[in-house]
């Protein structure tokens, strides 16, 4: 069915389809519409789950590991100062390979206090062992919420898997949204959670007991190669997906507009929009110009970033956030794939843009192109300061 | 009576106003009367230190003249710990909401209020989460509504002022936003106690409590308070089910034995130093 909602609704109504059993969640801007229409959903009978307030984003990421180790489907969301509260859940989760599904409907971190958009907090929980997605838009974020859950319960995965999507950008924005009529066919797509290992009385596994140093090092090198093995499968969602409710929008990356291009944008999440936009007009004066889009950050895509770089001479990588000291996050991972396969002679560009709300407008990402054609190899170079008196 | 020539100004940082509250919010009504507390207790505005965590009652400090932090959601207390343990002759006021004070920030609570340590708390008890919309908080009386509770609260509320005398706190006390000059000086008895003060204030928060509890406006809400608030000495002589639904205005608590945790310290670190 096609329908007009709102980037949060488009979010709770892909994580209804899945019928998770337990939702817990603490409200924090801009994420609270997606737990607020969770919780309406639960109320009104829409949705058969155990919704479960409590007092803390910490709580919220412990109750989803209580009963997710109790075999269940599981899903909370938070942004921001929330997200990075939750963290020391987080790495607990994915240290003992729970499937939870969460939402981050990403925005700045304090201090000072900002509620706006930026990538900032996911960053922060980088490598937690979470499998971290990004949507562009409404419509990939209701898809990739149904795609997230099959890849955190895949027997060869069995990682919490987050997934990011703009806040305010997207959650409080309203775009056309096809959504699945059947429920019967998500059920088909993906089938019931069945955990080898799980907490059953009759059954009994204990959980997350002291790793001494002899086994520690196993444990986390397991959890490395699942994030490794992830990638085929979350490139099988994808296509799957596409099969049977025929959306597809990149499995690990996406390209747009890149066959003939030499010079290439990298970014990931609602900016994509803006620069599709800005592309289409670049190309029209003449500019061979493509997109990168990245779709999963953790894993890191590099086979397909540099079979998709192969023939490029600069790229342009835009990001929204930063690692003070260093420069870009997503530029240096650029670097370092391009680096590792011998195409270090390609010019990379790396620009911070867009923190903490500032508008990313299509003229930006003109005058970005512009001055990248006069720069070679810079990195965190912040655009759009307003001039300080 | 309340001198209706207070210069408010004197302590106001003008270029941080207009305030971000709904208008008929009763967290200004409390900001005044805070205002005026620390004007009567003739403290240097350089030695008072306003810390917050965040919500709309946390959102405070931006707003006076004297030295201030504006924190992590639920944990104003920590923040203000470290600043009292640190310069012990500051005057330290933390304001929290109840989401703040009480949820995420519940552990602090307790912890600051077993010490014992010097900070006057200021808990804005509007029953909800104000800032990010009105989901429930744990001192949302039995049965109201908010937004997460959509059939009326069943979880037990918080008292905040049994829990901050059962954990240790050497002044308790509660009023409202309505009665303002109650306000005022229960503010000046809390500022002026040495040791962990909680006073809490009942205030009305309309747009995201009252208006899905049949209290549309911010008449309704002052007009609740005024109703359900009960002087501890009436309250003594009514029956539990008179006191349903209402609550105890007063100070409840004002302990002088109990020692002081930062004046402690000094006194260990003295005694240790003269070893
Ligand atoms: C770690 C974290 N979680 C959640 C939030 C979002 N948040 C901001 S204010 C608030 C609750 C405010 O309620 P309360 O403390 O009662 O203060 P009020 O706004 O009602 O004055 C929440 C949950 C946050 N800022 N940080
Ligand atoms: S939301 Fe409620 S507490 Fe916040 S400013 Fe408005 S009336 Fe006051």
């Amino acid at each position: 069915m096609r329908q007009v909602l709102e980037g949060s609704m488009a979010v709770s109504d892909g994580v209804r389809m899945v019928e998770p059993h337990v939702i817990s969640a603490y409200p924090i801007t801009p994420q609270t519409h997606i737990v607020e229409h969770l919780s309406k959903m639960v109320a009104d009978g829409n949705l058969k789950s155990e919704f479960i307030m409590v007092e803390s984003e910490h709580s919220a990421a412990s109750v989803v590991l209580g009963a997710s180790a109790c075999g269940v489907r599981t899903y909370t969301a938070t942004a921001s100062q929330g997200l990075i509260y939750m963290e020391e859940v987080i790495y607990n989760i994915a240290g003992m390979r729970l499937p939870v599904v969460l939402t981050v409907a990403n925005r700045a971190l304090s201090a000072p206090i900002n509620i706006w958009n930026d990538m900032q907090d996911a960053m922060a929980i980088r490598d937690t062992g979470a499998i971290m997605l990004v949507a562009e838009n409404n419509q990939e974020a209701y898809d990739m919420h149904i795609q997230a859950f099959k890849i955190a319960e895949n027997p060869d995965v069995m990682l919490p898997v987050v997934v990011n999507v703009d806040g305010f950008v997207l959650t409080h924005t309203f775009e056309i949204v096809e959504t699945i009529d059947s429920i019967e066919k998500v059920r088909e797509y993906l089938p019931p959670l069945d955990m080898k290992y799980k907490l059953d009385v009759d059954n009994p596994y204990s959980f997350g007991t002291l790793g001494e140093p002899s086994v520690y090092m196993e444990s986390r090198y397991n959890l490395y190669n699942a994030m490794n093995l992830s990638k085929k499968v979350i490139v099988e969602a994808a296509r799957e997906f596409k099969n049977m409710f025929g959306k597809f929008h990149g499995a690990l990356i996406d390209t747009y507009k890149m066959d003939d291009a030499n010079t290439v944008i990298i970014a990931m999440g609602s900016v994509i929009g803006t620069i599709k936009d800005a592309v289409d007009e670049l190309r029209e004066s003449g500019k061979k110009i493509g997109v990168l889009k990245i779709r999963s950050f953790r894993p890191f895509p590099e086979d397909e970033i540099v079979s998709a770089l192969r023939n490029v001479e600069n790229i342009i990588v835009m990001e929204k956030a930063v690692s003070p000291g260093k420069g870009g996050i997503l530029s240096v991972e650029i670097r370092d794939t391009l680096y590792k396969n011998k195409m270090a002679s390609i010019n990379v560009n790396g620009y911070i843009l867009g923190l903490g709300g500032r508008d990313i407008t299509p003229k930006n990402i003109y005058d970005l192109v512009v001055r990248a054609e006069r720069e070679e190899n810079v990195d965190g170079k912040f655009i759009g300061l307003r001039r300080l008196e | 009576m309340i001198k209706t020539k207070f210069d408010y100004d004197k302590y106001l940082r003008k270029n941080t106003l207009p305030h971000i509250w709904c208008p008929g919010c009763g967290d200004g009504i409390i900001l005044k009367a805070l205002l005026r507390a620390i004007d009567k207790c003739e403290y240097p505005k350089d030695d008072v230190v306003v810390a917050s965590g965040i919500g709309c009652a946390s959102r405070l400090p931006g707003y006076v003249d004297f030295n201030t932090i504006h924190t992590t959601h639920g944990r104003a207390l920590t923040f203000a710990t470290g600043i009292k343990m640190f310069k012990p002759r500051l005057k330290v006021i933390a304001i929290s909401g109840d989401g703040d004070a009480l949820a995420i920030g519940g552990n602090h609570f307790i912890h600051a209020a077993r010490r014992n340590i010097d900070i006057t708390m200021i808990i804005f008890n509007n029953y909800t989460y104000g800032m990010t919309g009105g989901q429930y908080s744990p001192t949302q009386p039995l049965g109201t509504y908010s937004t997460t509770t959509s059939f009326g609260s069943i979880e037990q509320p918080f008292d905040a002022c049994n829990l901050a005398q059962a954990a240790g706190a050497t002044w308790v006390g509660r009023s409202t936003s309505y009665h303002a000059v109650q306000l005022e000086k229960f503010i000046v008895s809390a500022l002026k106690h040495t040791g962990f003060s909680v006073l809490e204030v009942i205030t009305n928060c309309h747009i995201s409590f009252g208006r899905r509890n049949k209290m549309k406006s911010p008449v309704e809400m002052v007009k609740y308070q005024k109703e359900k608030a009960i002087p501890i000495r009436s309250a003594e002589n009514m029956s539990d089910e008179e006191l349903a639904g209402r609550f105890k205005t007063g100070i409840f608590l004002e302990n002088t034995d109990k020692p002081e945790f930062s004046s402690e310290y000094r006194k260990m670190a003295e005694t240790l130093k003269t070893k």
